[in-house]
């Protein structure tokens, strides 16, 4: 039997803050940065996702483009000259985050948060009447958490849900302009949607507008503790597919279960069976 | 559709079948239902345009239908549904007025009564104030409805090429009376020169976009006739919606003819089998002419081997944005995609496609008439041929003026009729404000360029000692802030914090720094919003700012 190989692809080179860096054609910028060792802020950016670019904090400088482009999905072309640390790309970056920083609340956003400080970022220019999307959060559900006051509208949860991974599209960008938001049709509760509760959506979102009803409960009561959390691997034991499980565990209990992003067939995801089914491990009657 | 969760209502009778007379009855031969539908998410848009004008609303029988028949997940399609400012997913009466409180209908002294939709400009300028009624029903009526008008300005003036017929009082609505006007005569000449030949003159003719970002066409042409991937389109960008313009419209109602003329020629020019006009749906006029000229033509054979398809847009004026349009027509909420890649290569459905303005086609027939060099000799070096102003405001004579490239702008406003003004809009809400100083400004892309200014999409806007500059800003702030489709941070919110601190400008209680950080959000907006709204959203704010200084102290 011959074994089918892929063409070989092409070396190019380009040049990032002066240094050059050879990529693999069809590379974005945001690979030959990493290749550098130079990480840039992303937030809408997924790695098992379809770049959307939406976010625009990883947007860097190209020589002889009119306006700045975003690093994630823009495509790296030979001779590129690529600035990511520029006062153009800094002023742009800072003020994205305060635009996000002033609309929506971060509390949760621990990579949103420290960009907010890295890039010396004051949300609280625009004033105290600044319009924001504070509203209730929606628990319609035994499961899932959602507050989209904390929504920045990265479209994460909409791509993992879709077209991504679980094509079940029981979520969609509704409405326009400031008053776009992650909607069920017709604003449905999500027992009346076409949610299948694997909680894939709650695995890529960034900010926590997105969270499992056992992290809620614990952030209210003042018991929730990231720095003490631990991480075990293990397999899932429901069905033969043999997904990877990582439980994140707190004081001696399973809080969260994710999925390495680099396993060949979960690449992050589960079904409801593998992120929610885990309390029999903790029975301890 | 196994895996489809669908809503439970049922459409009612109306409904269903205004939208099975989109889709189609929606079972084959042997009743099943058919197959090919989910092929079909272009026509949701369509399908529920028909149940609004069925009913007066979208109800969640009608979305559910037409999710279900085009096999569409419910949440996408009440996505799209919520996207487009004239679906309405409330229940409403049947009869609904949209009254526009944009700028030159301000300055009209524009009111919205109780019961009416306040709505952005209508393109009906040079006969402020107007509105635009829909009565939905078996025989559904949509109407401009525009203030008392003044007849065509230049009537009967000699040197016009892109008005001349409409000046002559050609019957738009007879194909005779069009041919007796010498139409489709380019078209056959187009077909003698072969697509070659067409490419090269269009490209001597060195014809700029009119629709506002001034591309090339001949280089556009070229670069998706030479495309590998199959079919090409070609598709019109009728949405005509920057504040104050209006001069496709005036084509697409008095001229329908020539802009099917120059769909054909383009089409060979650009090896495309299939174009598409995409008109906003606040012009039901040019959809009525233009659909009975594509049916003449089609029947009179001078589109052999060319479809045309109409489609009609739900109020959105980002769908302007090619890209977005493009998502517009496959059935998508009108969200721009990121360039590149470029139209040229990846467009409607993917495939290399041609977008032009309805008044850069109208250049065409011309181009090809008189051969490309002949064309450019009218105008300037860099801007050739003629342009089309609408001009509108504090005028004695508001209307459509075609001047060759290289009048002043003094000249422009004599014509129309203008006391020397305190301020004059070029160019839109996307364009800017210039102040009386720069009346000697030569009408040209290269002039304007070098001014900091833009000719944009032809737009003059006349402001008189009287006016309101400050009220004009909080319009155009309020005009993005509805606008902007919300997909990137940069405009989403920064069209927000623009009309926020323009409302503390304007009340006296400006924060300290504010108009440095209008300048920075302009700055900003322009260098990292994905397309073209986001980016020229801060223009005219910014150069009300700087040249008029209306907020010095």
């Amino acid at each position: 039997m011959s074994v089918v190989l892929a063409a070989p692809k092409k070396m190019i080179e380009l040049s990032v803050d002066g240094q050059p860096v050879r990529v693999f054609e069809g590379s974005t910028i945001l690979d030959a940065c990493r290749m550098l060792g130079n990480e840039q802020p992303t937030l809408c950016y997924g790695d098992t996702l379809t770049p959307v670019n939406v976010c625009r904090v990883c947007v860097v400088e190209v020589e002889g483009a009119r306006t700045l482009v975003p690093s994630c999905s823009r495509i790296a072309e030979p001779g590129m000259v690529v600035l990511t640390d520029s006062e153009r790309v800094r002023t742009s970056r800072r003020l994205v985050l305060e635009l996000l920083g002033s609309s929506v609340d971060l509390s949760t956003a621990p990579e949103a948060l420290a960009y907010i400080e890295e890039y010396d970022a004051k949300p609280e220019r625009f004033g105290p009447d600044a319009a924001t999307v504070a509203q209730d959060v929606k628990i319609d559900n035994d499961l899932y958490v959602r507050d989209y006051s904390k929504c920045i509208l990265c479209y994460k949860c909409v791509s993992a849900c879709g077209e991504d991974h679980q094509n079940t599209f029981a979520i969609a960008v509704a409405g326009r302009g400031f008053d776009a938001h992650i909607s069920t049709e017709l604003d449905v509760t999500l027992p009346e949607s076409a949610c299948v509760y694997c909680g894939n959506c709650i695995a890529v979102c960034p900010t926590g507008a997105l969270m499992s009803v056992a992290e809620y409960e614990k952030r209210q009561a003042g018991t929730w503790d990231a720095e003490n959390e631990t991480v075990v691997s293990t397999v899932c034991p429901y069905c033969g597919v043999g997904c990877n499980l990582e439980l994140h565990v707190q004081d001696n209990e399973i809080v969260n279960v994710t999925s390495p992003h680099d396993h060949d067939v979960t690449e992050g995801n589960l079904c409801i069976k593998g992120r929610f089914g885990y309390q029999y491990v903790q029975n301890r009657r | 559709m196994p895996d489809l969760r669908l809503l439970n209502a049922e459409p009612s009778e109306a409904e269903r079948s205004a939208i099975d007379a989109v889709l189609g009855a929606g079972t084959d031969a042997n009743g099943r239902t058919a197959r090919d539908d989910r092929t079909k998410r272009h026509l949701l848009l369509p399908a529920l345009r028909a149940a609004q004008l069925r009913v007066g609303w979208v109800s969640e029988g009608a979305l559910g239908y037409a999710s279900r028949r085009l096999a569409v997940p419910p949440a996408e399609a009440y996505g799209v549904a919520s996207f487009y400012a004239l679906i309405a997913l409330e229940e409403r009466p049947a009869d609904v007025t949209h009254v526009c409180t944009d700028l030159s209908c301000m300055l009209k002294g524009a009111s919205v009564p109780d019961g009416a939709h306040p709505s952005p400009c209508l393109g009906l300028c040079e006969r402020a104030p107007a509105s635009y009624r829909t009565i939905a029903g078996e025989q559904p009526v949509e109407e401009q409805i525009p203030a008392a008008g003044p007849p065509l300005p230049q009537a009967g003036q000699p040197g016009l090429r892109l008005l001349r017929r409409i000046a002559a009082g050609v019957d738009p609505e007879s194909i005779d009376a069009y041919i007796q006007a010498g139409g489709f005569e380019s078209l056959r000449r187009a077909r003698e020169l072969g697509a070659e030949a067409v490419l090269h003159e269009v490209t001597e003719s060195r014809l700029l976009g009119r629709g506002g970002a001034a591309f090339p066409t001949g280089v556009k042409w070229a670069a998706v006739a030479k495309q590998p991937a199959q079919p090409h389109y070609l598709v019109c960008n009728a949405d005509e919606s920057e504040p104050g313009t209006f001069k496709d419209r005036v084509l697409m109602e008095e001229d329908p003819f020539a802009l099917i003329e120059s769909m054909a020629i383009a089409a060979l020019a650009t090896g495309s089998s299939h174009g598409f006009i995409y008109v906003r749906a606040e012009y039901p006029l040019a959809h009525r002419r233009l659909q009975n000229a594509i049916d003449l033509a089609h029947s009179r054979g001078f589109l052999e081997g060319f479809d045309i398809e109409l489609r009609i847009g739900a109020g959105a004026y980002v769908c302007g944005e090619e890209t977005a349009l493009f998502q517009s027509i496959e059935g998508f909420r009108g969200e721009p995609r990121n360039k590149p890649p470029f139209p040229v290569e990846v467009g409607l459905f993917g495939k290399p496609t041609a977008v032009n303005n309805v008044e850069t086609l109208f250049n065409v027939l011309d181009v090809v008439d008189e051969g490309g060099k002949e064309y450019a000799d009218t105008g300037t070096q860099d801007s050739t041929g003629t342009r089309l102003f609408c001009v509108s405001g504090a005028v004695a004579r508001p209307g459509l003026y075609e001047l060759p490239f290289g009048s002043t702008l003094r000249e422009l406003l004599d014509l129309a009729g203008a006391e020397p003004p305190k301020a004059v809009l070029l160019g839109g809400a996307a364009g800017a404000f210039v102040g009386p100083d720069l009346l000697d400004l030569r009408l040209t892309y290269e002039d304007t360029r070098e001014a900091g200014v833009t000719l944009g999409s032809g737009v003059v806007i006349v402001y008189d000692e009287s006016a309101d500059l400050v009220g004009a800003l909080l319009r155009i702030a309020e005009f993005f802030r509805d606008e902007s489709c919300g997909q990137c941070v940069p405009c989403r919110v920064g069209t927000v914090r623009q009309e926020e601190a323009l409302h503390r400008l304007a009340e006296g209680r400006a924060h300290e720094d504010e108009l440095e950080t209008l300048a920075e959000l302009a700055q900003v907006m322009r260098d990292a919003s994905i397309c073209g709204l986001g980016q020229t959203a801060a223009n005219a704010v910014a150069s009300a700012i700087v040249n008029l200084k209306v907020f010095a102290a």
